[in-house]
């Protein structure tokens, strides 16, 4: 009895002492937890805040140095100044005309492949399934795509940046694992009332997948307003065909590394001519604007989709 | 079943047919004709000469690969850079996904969260804009550096020209872009640890800390063992774009991975043989660790892909 009242004494006494302290360690933590948050934040934001103010900035001014997340003159004529230059607007609207045709085919054939597959009655289910698989263990390699995009003359042509990228096994995979979700039941309903591969295709499945369809969208209108390889690769002797990620690229090669955003660039320099309202510095500053605005804009309203869809896709693939 | 019983259903299944016939001569097309053109790795290949006048020279190219030190310079960079990528994009996206789990304040939470996949979704173009800008003698880490007394005015770091910080650089700028973004796969597994698991530990009087060491890291084990196995496939891959469009003249000893070497040979001195050697080396060794890696994560029980 008295030990039993000794040791529940000392176990309540342990527990207070513990609680006491653990909960002390809790507030450091979350004092520390959050203020990592925060640095987390700053470290991510501020790189773009600063291009934002420069490109914000009179350019002449931009020059002296100084400016972190605020403009110190405030001028939109590094804006009208590049979509008044014809190189820069017309490889803007390149750029806006391959992610929407991309973004459109991908989406569309990825889909209707990823149906054919999740038939489980389907005799070539299998063979399909498998021939889509390999590519994701080897590929021929830049050279020989090279040759090949060559010899079937696509060289010098838009549909150099839709064709060759069409359907990724990653989205088929989280087509497919969202289709196999659907209750088979409402596939079935289509088949009683007679509705062919097609109508079934179109009238139903399309319309259910839409959370996942979003979610390839994302990543292929991502992937193709991003892209400035190809552009470089096959079609750098076409300057009609250029895009904005590829301009912004030349001027970034051009730019001195012993120079930052204050370097002057020799091919800006040209462009602009000495006594001109813009600087290299501002004009690549406000390109990076340009070509990353769009996608800041989408990829927070798209954010529980894309979660989703890396769920499955980050277990699976 | 009998070819003709497989013929009759196909001819039932022909709108199933209709669908993905196309895109699998697509497929053929675009991804299996390409490794026909590795049988120039085996040529002396001169592009004037069609397929059976060129000379076969065997493995000659392959041998002068691996005598040649430039090419053994850009191994050595491109297994270099993929574990840097392998140890340092696991360690801090598992230790963001475990703080952001103790962050309790939901709305906090999904701002930092969307904030953090931000980086993901821009181009490598705009990173590195970003990232010399950051990096340049003016830029702003040189900035704090005189600030804090790390460095004099007047002795600002050039960071992109000193060629044996390219690999921290390429480090430190790959986990700022992608941090964010490995975390989504972390946090989703933690969403089925057990709740009882951490009242159970409470009650044993384990604090916040001890809980996420205890609890949660032990919880997400499967899922870091499956995707750490499955990156080991990867380890041939280390990136083309960051080590392209930061690499400069004076870091090259550092930046120059295989895929530029591949770019460098191949296109910009149309030497496609050396160049199809040098990329078929890398693909084979690719699938070989990927075939491995693959069968090793179906082994601990985590089967991939359909």
């Amino acid at each position: 009895m008295k030990m039993a009242r000794a040791g529940g004494a000392i176990h309540a006494a342990m527990e207070g002492r513990s609680r006491i302290r653990t909960s002390a360690g809790d507030r450091i933590f979350d004092v520390c937890n959050y203020g990592f948050m925060i640095v987390l934040m700053v470290v991510t934001l501020y790189p773009f805040l600063n291009v934002l103010a420069v490109s914000l900035n009179q350019a002449q001014d931009s020059i002296k140095g100084g400016i972190y997340v605020l403009p110190r003159v405030w001028t939109l004529d590094n804006y009208m100044y590049i979509f008044k230059e014809a190189t820069i607007f017309h490889a803007t609207l390149i750029s806006v005309l391959r992610t929407v045709i991309g973004t459109a085919a991908t989406v569309f054939c990825s889909a209707m492949v990823a149906y054919t597959i999740s038939r489980p009655d389907y005799v070539l289910r299998k063979l399909v399934t498998i021939c889509f698989i390999l590519t994701m263990y080897f590929n021929g390699g830049l050279i020989p795509t090279y040759l090949l995009i060559r010899d079937l003359g696509m060289i010098g042509s838009f549909w150099v940046y839709i064709w060759p990228g069409l359907i990724g096994v990653f989205n088929l995979i989280i087509i497919r694992s969202f289709i196999d979700g659907l209750p088979e039941s409402i596939l079935e309903s289509g088949r009683i009332d007679g509705a062919g591969d097609f109508r079934t295709f179109f009238s139903i499945v399309l319309p259910l997948t839409t959370p996942v369809l979003a979610t390839v969208a994302l990543f292929s209108g991502v992937y193709q307003w991003n892209s400035w390889f190809d552009v470089f690769l096959y079609n750098s002797s076409h300057i009609e065909l250029s895009t904005l990620q590829y301009e912004l690229q030349k001027i970034l090669q051009n730019s001195n590394i012993t120079s930052g955003m204050s370097g002057l660039d020799g091919m800006i320099k040209g462009m602009t001519g000495s006594q001109s309202a813009v600087t290299p510095l501002s004009v690549r500053a406000t390109m990076t604007i340009v070509a990353s605005v769009p996608i800041i804009l989408v990829y927070p309203f798209l954010q529980k989709y894309f979660v989703k869809g890396m769920m499955v896709g980050g277990v699976k693939g | 079943m009998g070819m003709r019983q497989f013929f009759i259903k196909l001819g039932r299944q022909r709108a199933l047919l209709l669908m993905s016939l196309p895109f699998v001569v697509w497929l053929f097309v675009f991804k299996y004709v390409p490794i026909w053109g590795w049988s120039i790795a085996f040529q002396d290949y001169k592009p004037a000469l069609g397929f059976w006048e060129q000379t076969w020279i065997g493995l000659d190219h392959f041998q002068f690969l691996f005598g040649d030190e430039r090419f053994l310079r850009v191994l050595r960079n491109t297994l270099a850079m993929s574990t840097i990528n392998l140890v340092l994009g696991f360690g801090t996206a598992i230790t963001l996904a475990l703080l952001l789990n103790e962050v309790r304040r939901v709305a906090f939470k999904r701002v930092v969260q969307t904030v953090s996949y931000l980086p993901h979704f821009i181009s490598w173009v705009v990173a590195a804009s970003i990232i010399q800008n950051t990096l340049a003698p003016d830029g702003i880490l040189n900035q704090l550096l005189v600030w804090t007394g790390f460095i004099d005015e007047g002795n600002e770091i050039l960071f992109l020209g000193i060629p044996e910080y390219f690999w921290g650089i390429f480090g430190v700028g790959t986990v700022w872009k992608d941090i964010g973004w490995n975390t989504i796969v972390y946090l989703a597994a933690m969403t089925t640890i057990d709740p009882s698991q951490y009242e159970a530990a409470e009650m044993d009087g384990a604090g916040r800390f001890k809980r996420m060491i205890h609890v949660t890291l032990p919880g997400i084990r499967p899922v870091i063992v499956v995707l750490l196995i499955m990156n080991i496939g990867y380890l041939m891959e280390s990136g083309f774009e960051p080590q392209y469009l930061l690499g400069n003249g004076m870091n090259v000893d550092y930046s120059e991975n295989i895929d530029i070497f591949v770019l460098k040979y191949g296109i910009a001195q149309s030497n496609f043989s050396l160049s199809i050697a040098a990329g078929m080396f890398k693909t084979i060794v690719s699938f070989i660790l990927l075939f491995a890696a693959n069968h090793i994560a179906k082994r601990t029980g985590e089967s991939r892909l359909f």
